[in-house]
Order: structure tokens, then sequence, then C-alpha cells
């Protein structure tokens, strides 16, 4: 019994550092292509670490109108929520550490914790532009979170119509499961409709432009994060990186589970090893296209756009996509 | 609880205001001012503009310093338009002590200024950009932008602070051998326009966050004396070079651009703001083409020594009144020369963005927060060009005036200078 614990331990350490140093690498990725796409050099892919260890020395400053206690406690929050969410993702084709103890609704309320960490610290800072802030992503939570549970429901519940009796929003059960070759045609549309959905939500979620209505540095200076900063500010930097991570594997373990090694006929450590690496390739390629294309191409919009956008068109098109699902299923 | 109080509890919250301060110091500002914005939610429903933190004192400076080494200053007012000060500045002691300037420096002086248009509108663009989130166009307009800056490099031998008037005519000739760099950027520009036009005027994200933001109305333009682009954009047809023409502008037919020339109804919005800049990008390069090819032969300057010319200058004396569509419209420098003194007696600068100021009022107000930095950039302000006052009590404290006071002020001043 101890050895599994010991087991679990060195498995969740492996996972907390990997994902860090993912969303790190990742993070300098997207500045990297962003800024060759914008015809600028760019920051070097590892500006991330350099960036981080700079704030870890900085001077933690605490407004004086700030709720101190609530103001400090919210970085780490939001740092321990995001890096919760690893241990229930399937990561490079292997079983969630904590599969067993929590499903895509767990997933779901984890995923809005941050956002919400957000908020009450922007609200403890006690400065304007941190009150706007707080007050925009609280729009934006509450625009972005039905067309994500739409598409969250609409899976889990095609599932259950082929395997009743199956735990269907277990991360597991979904990625070991792919939906695309057991629906008719018009639950492909439903299913291409839902996976639209999710990367749409996917820059909201993340806060990047054209939906980084919250900080909006030209703006708000920042917004929420005017206040923030040194130790503080890398937790949130930090619980930024991780999230690209999550939101990347989320999308890929509901939409793309495949793996490579049984295509090339490997097993073993080398299979795993092609699993990994063609995960790690399947991220990269969600977050270029989610975040890193958009966020070059896009003008920031205004939160009542924003807000409109998501309740309306989104919302429509993942409502479209559950009615296509249910239909297939039923006609 | 009744009703009744219910009722009333809900009222006096949608009732309450915040204030939001932005600036002297902050993202969306590229000068000092201060705005602080009352909101309601994200509404703004009152604003208070503040200026004066750019002040330095240059017209103070310049009337302690003999008149070339004041045209050395005008040409500091400004990194932006360090041709238009100058400019006008000529002009007005020009006017004041008679002097004729040479057709060939007249054209030179025109490219220019309309040059500077170019880069200066190039700027602006990429400022809108930036203030919109849209970073890639910031970064792809300004790489366009380089083109203008090399040409004026290579033409005037800086990238700003160009140094090319002076009284009497130019420092610097643009050599037969040049012309075909000049021919070579119009080229290149006239091919990227339509590509311009397309990045910023067919785009759904920029048109989302500048149609019907920040509009300011024919009337409100002219009756708060709005100039230059931000008059235009509101169909306004006000522009120095059509309404009174100087330099080379007499010789050819420059009419005033509004959003009609693009073919859409005139809102007065950021929108039209930007279809009007890009449409003057265009215009200033068939003015340069002109007057390259139109280039009269002949002297540069009609007292090419400058001591001779100090002297007449030291021997003049008079008003004169110098006025120069800038980018950012029109600049009037107005100059007093007295007999025996080599510094200007009197020298007062009208910088573009100081008519422009209280057009801000309207076009902020009813938008919301996010609207801010675009339509504090769409005037193109230009703190440095503007400030020509700050008021600070004897420990050095800024204070406030009212304007009745300030009217007191003035009137004694006149009463002071005019003896």
């Amino acid at each position: 019994m101890s050895g599994t614990l010991l087991n679990a331990v060195w498995q969740g350490i492996v996972i907390l550092v990997g994902g860090t140093l993912l969303g790190m690498i990742y993070k300098g990725l997207d500045r990297k292509l962003a800024a060759q796409m914008q015809g600028r050099i760019g920051p070097p892919i590892r500006q991330p670490f350099f960036d981080v260890i700079k704030l870890m020395v900085k001077e933690n400053v605490v407004p004086d109108h700030a709720v101190g206690w609530l103001y400090n406690l919210m970085p780490l929050l939001s740092l321990a929520s995001v890096a919760t969410l690893l241990f229930y993702l399937p990561l490079g084709g292997f079983q969630p550490l904590l599969g067993g103890f929590g499903d895509l609704i767990l997933i779901l309320y984890l995923l809005a914790v941050p956002s919400i960490a957000m908020v009450l610290g922007g609200f403890a800072a006690g400065s304007p532009l941190a009150t706007v802030g707080a007050q925009r992503e609280m729009v934006m939570m509450m625009a972005y979170e039905f067309p994500l549970a739409i598409t969250f429901l609409s899976l889990g519940w095609t599932l259950s119509t082929f395997m009743p009796g199956a735990h269907v929003f277990s991360l597991s059960v979904l990625a070991a499961n792919p939906l695309w070759g057991m629906v008719g045609p018009l639950g492909v549309i439903g299913l291409i409709l839902l996976f639209a959905a999710l990367m749409i939500v996917t820059p909201a979620e993340l806060a990047k432009i054209p939906f980084d209505i919250p900080e909006a540095e030209t703006e708000i200076a920042g917004g929420i994060l005017a206040e923030y900063s040194g130790r503080n500010m890398a937790m949130f930097y930090l619980a930024d990186a991780i999230k690209m991570v999550v939101m990347g594997s989320l999308t890929v373990a509901l939409f793309f589970p495949y793996g490579l090694s049984g295509l090339v006929g490997l097993s073993g450590a080398w299979g795993s090893v092609i699993d990994v690496a063609f995960y790690l390739v399947k991220v990269f390629v969600v977050i270029f296209f989610a975040v890193i294309v958009v966020r070059v191409a896009f003008a920031r919009i205004k939160i009542g756009q924003a807000a409109r956008l998501f309740w309306l068109p989104i919302t429509g098109i993942s409502l479209l996509g559950m009615l296509l699902l249910t239909l297939d299923r039923f006609v | 609880m009744n009703n009744q109080s219910i009722n009333l509890d809900v009222g006096q919250c949608a009732a309450t205001t915040y204030t939001v301060p932005v600036g002297p110091v902050h993202p969306a500002l590229k000068e000092p001012i201060r705005f602080s914005f009352n909101l309601d939610g994200e509404r703004i429903v009152g604003v208070d503009i503040k200026p004066g933190f750019a002040h330095r004192g240059i017209e103070h400076m310049g009337m302690k310093r003999n008149l070339v080494q004041a045209l050395y200053l005008s040409e500091r007012i400004c990194g932006i338009c360090s041709i238009s000060h100058p400019l006008a500045f000529t002009q007005a002691v020009e006017n004041a002590a008679g002097i004729e300037v040479p057709p060939r420096a007249q054209y030179i002086r025109t490219i220019i200024g309309e040059l500077e248009r170019v880069h200066s509108h190039l700027l602006w663009a990429g400022v809108g950009a930036h203030e919109l989130g849209f970073d890639t166009l910031l970064h792809l307009t300004w790489n366009v932008r380089e083109k203008s800056m090399d040409l004026l490099e290579e033409l005037t031998g800086n990238r700003v602070d160009y140094a090319i008037p002076i009284y009497s005519g130019v420092r610097r000739d643009i050599p037969e051998r040049k012309a075909h760099l000049a021919y070579e950027a119009l080229e290149y520009y006239k091919g990227l326009l339509q590509d311009m036009i397309d990045a910023f005027l067919h785009d759904k994200s920029v048109e989302m966050r500048t149609r019907n933001v920040g509009v300011l109305t024919y009337e409100q333009a002219v009756e708060l004396c709005a100039v230059g682009p931000t008059a235009r954009a509101s169909g306004v047809k006000k522009d120095v070079r059509q309404d009174m023409p100087y330099l080379a502008y007499a010789d050819m037919n420059v009419k005033a651009i509004t959003p009609e020339d693009y073919g859409t109804e005139t809102i007065g919005d950021v929108y039209d703001m930007i279809i009007v800049r890009l449409l003057e990008v265009a215009q200033s390069i068939e003015i340069i083409e002109f007057c390259l090819e139109n280039l009269p032969s002949g002297e540069l300057m009609s007292i090419p020594k400058v001591p001779a010319l100090l002297a007449t200058l030291k021997k003049a004396s008079g008003e004169g009144l110098g006025r120069h569509e800038a980018p950012r419209g029109e600049v009037i420098h107005y100059v007093r020369l007295e007999e025996g003194v080599e510094e200007p007696a009197a020298w007062k600068v009208k910088a573009p963005t100081y008519s422009n100021l209280m057009a801000w009022v309207p076009m902020f107000l009813g938008d919301e927060i996010a609207d801010v930095p675009i339509i504090a950039a769409s005037i193109d302000p230009c703190m440095c060009c503007m400030d020509r006052v700050h008021l600070a009590d004897a420990s050095g404290i800024a204070s406030e005036r009212t304007k009745e006071e300030l009217v007191k002020l003035s009137r004694e001043k006149t009463r002071r200078i005019c003896g």
C-alpha cells in the first residue's frame, strides 16, 4: 500500500514539474512564433523561464488599499487549482493520476477556480483598474462557461447512449472511446461544431487576444494583474502557462485521443515515447491554432461584444452540435 | 421591506458612478495628460481633462535667443511634427520681416512637409492598431513607415529634426541624383496603399472597435473649432492647404479630404478618422510627385549668408503669422520682431492638439472605458506641441484657474505686451 502511495507521489511530482516546464516552453514558442508572424524577431524561447526567475526575486508589493490576506492568497489558489487539473487529465496517452477520483464535471469546476481567484484578487487589490478588470473577468466567465458546459455534456451524453452503465464523464473512458468512429454523418458534423466551440472558448479561457479583455494592457493597464508584482505575479504567470497545457490536453483528450504506437507497431517503452511525442505535437497544434494564430490575427474586442459573441453565436453553435448528435442517435 | 423602498434602493444603486483615472502615466497614453472618467459600469458619463504635464517653456527660451537659434528650438517643440513647427515659424518671421522665399525652396519645403505627413499618419495608424490590441497591424504599419523615414534621412540627413527650412529659403537642395530615391519610395507606397486600406478598413475586428466609437458630429466639430483630420473626419472641409494656400500648395489644387471621398457616409467616428488619414497619405504622395516633377530651378535662399540674414532680421520690425497644415491640423506661429534686437519680442505657438482638445469631451461621453485608448489616440494628440502653460504656486505645486480668472489674466498680459 505504501509502495503505491510513494509511486503516486513520484508520478505526481513528475506531472507537476513536467506540466510546468511544458507550459513554459509552449509560452516561449507562443511568443516567438507570434513575433515571427508580426514581422518581429521575438524573444528567445527560454524567455518565460527568465521572466519567472526575475519575478521571483522582485519585491512583492501589496498596495495600501488591498485586503492583504485575500490579495496574497489568490495567486496561490490559482496556481494550485490549475496544477490540480493536471492530475485529472490523460497526459501523453497515460491514464490520469487521479482519474478514479474526479471526472469532466470536476474539471469544469476546477477550470473556473483560477478565474474566480483572479476576480477576487482583482477586487482585493483595491485599485480602480483592477476592479474594472475583475468585473470584466466575471462577465467573461458567465459568457464562455455555458458553451463549454454544453460541449462537455453533449460528449458525455452521446457516449452514454453507446455504453450504458459506463462512467461516461470520466476522461479516461472518453479518451479510450473516441466518438468520431461511432456516430453517423450527422453526428460527425455535430462533433465538428462542438470542437469549433471549444476552440473559440480556449482563447477566452486563457484570456488571450481577442478575449484578453480583463487584462487589456492599453485600456486598464493589465486590469486584474495591474497591482500584482514579484512572487504573486510569478504564480499567476505559471498558472497561465500550465492552463495552456491543460486546455490543449483537454481538447486533445476529448477530440483527438489517438496514439501512434499502434499504427507503427511499437509497444512498451518505445511505444510510450512515440505516444508522448505525438501528444506534445497535438497539444502544440491545438495551441497554435486556438491561441497563437488567433491572437495575431485579431484586435481585442469589447466586453459587450465578447458577451454577445459567446451567448448568441457560440452558444448557438454548441447547441446545434448537441442537437445534431441527438438527431444522429435517435433518427 | 416593502416594494417601494426596494425600488428606491435600486434607484440609488443605478445612480452611483465611480471615477477611474487615466494618466498622466498610462499605457494608453503616449504622452502625459490626465483624464478623470466618471463611469457608470463600463459607460463613460463624465470626463475631466487636465493637460500641462509636458510644458517646457520653449517660447520663453526662444525669446532669449537670436532668431536662428530660436529656429532650432522650434524644430524641437515636437519630434513628430519636427518640420511643421519650423515651417510655420519661418513663415511667421518672413512675414514679419518681409523676406521673400525663392520658388525652389518653397517646393522643397512642401516636399519635406508632405513626407512628414506620410510618416506621421502611418505612425498614427500603427499606434491606433496597438490601442485596439492589434499588435500585428502595428508592426506591419511601422515596418511600412520605415521607407518614408529612410527617404527623409536620405534627403535631409536626419530621421527626425530635418533642419531644412531657414528664413529666406531652405538649407539643403534635393539634387537630381537623389530624386529617383523619392520616386522609388512613392511607387512603394502607391503599391501598398490598397493593402493598407484592406488591412484597416476591411478588417472585421477593426470595424467592430471603431465604427460608431468616439463620434464627433459635424456641428460639434464646427462649434469646438476642431482642426485637421479630426474635423475632416466629421465632414468639415477645412484644410489650410485648401483654404489659404501657401508654399507650393497654391500651384496645385489641394482639396480637404472627408470620408465622402472614400464613398461612405460621414459619421465622424474613429473609423472615419482612419479613412481620412489613409486617404491623406495617398494625397501627400500625389503632392510630392507633383512637386518633384515641377521643381523650379533657381537659388535655395534669397539671403544665403547667415550673418547677412541675422543683420536683416535685426533691422526688421513688425508682426507675422505663419500657418501650416500639420499632420494633426492647423499649426499657427505668431512672432513680433523689434528693430535693434536679435531675439523675437514675442513668440506664440498654437498647436493643432490645442484646438482638438475640447473635441475629446463629446467623443468620450457615452462610450465605454474600453474605447478610451482609441478615442484618446484618434485625434492624434501631441502633448509636447500643445502644452504651452503650466500653473504652479510659489512652492511649485500645480494649481488651477477658473475660466474667468484666465480671461482676466490673459487680458492683463495682452495689455502688458501691447504696452
